[in-house]
């Protein structure tokens, strides 16, 4: 599968090498991956992450961006995987691995399905401490960094 | 028209619910936005400030200026905190 949206904790590593031999089969001289893991909150310690999604949009939301990343860069192969649900401090929360014939292409891939999932796909993470819980703000350089993908 | 309408993240937290169905003759989100806000004080509470709020439109990504015409799920929620 290319997309995976789960609650349940993921192994980054196994599946990064299932990804990298299926994307040799393919043609792929390049493997690109990115894991994004729970942050631990340097003032008060995290007790967990919350992250609330829209079923169905989600879905379709990144499968339209993993289309679009495929289609721009004649990839090999695209694997997202994101989490929802209750998360540890230290939890892989998703990952994108890209692969292409050569680097440059599964690089800039990887980093156009970041910034796309950051402010596209329907996510909501919330930080819950011993004071309390507040929902993450979205960040202006995030929205800004998709200008360079127009 | 009946429309489903769902909530999420602190959107829903203030209105209080994640989803209920609306009968409204709203042309546009703005309007059906605007005629939410009438009816509770939740509603101006969660639409206080529109610039903090995205609409999808059958689960595609739109504008309060869309029409609501042939529409059946609207979904309100705040600026999108993935990856």
């Amino acid at each position: 599968m290319d997309v995976l949206i789960q609650s349940e904790v993921f192994d980054a590593g196994a599946e990064l090498n299932r990804f990298s031999q299926r994307a040799a089969n393919n043609g792929a001289g390049a493997v690109v991956s990115f894991t994004g893991l729970v942050r631990d909150l340097a003032d008060s310690p995290l007790s967990r992450m919350e992250i609330e999604h829209y079923p169905g949009m989600t879905e379709r939301a990144i499968e339209a961006i993993r289309a679009e990343a495929v289609t721009r860069w004649s990839l090999s192969g695209a694997l997202v995987i994101h989490r929802h649900g209750q998360l540890a401090a230290g939890d892989p929360i998703m990952m994108v691995a890209t692969a292409a014939p050569h680097r440059v292409d599964a690089f800039a891939a990887a980093e156009f399905l970041m910034d796309y999932l950051k402010s596209r796909a329907p996510f909501w993470k919330k930080e819950v401490t011993a004071q309390g819980a507040s929902w993450v703000d979205s960040k202006a350089e995030d929205e800004a960094a998709l200008d360079r993908w127009a | 028209m009946q429309l489903e309408v769902l909530y999420f993240a602190w959107v829903r937290e203030r209105i209080g619910v994640p989803r209920e169905t609306v009968q409204t003759e709203a042309r546009t989100v703005a309007d059906l936005v605007a005629e939410l806000t009438t009816r509770e004080e939740r509603y101006a509470a969660a639409f206080a400030d529109l610039s903090t709020v995205r609409v999808a439109l059958d689960q595609t990504l739109s504008g309060f200026e869309a029409e609501l015409a042939g529409v059946r799920e609207v979904a309100f929620f705040p600026p999108m905190t993935g990856g």
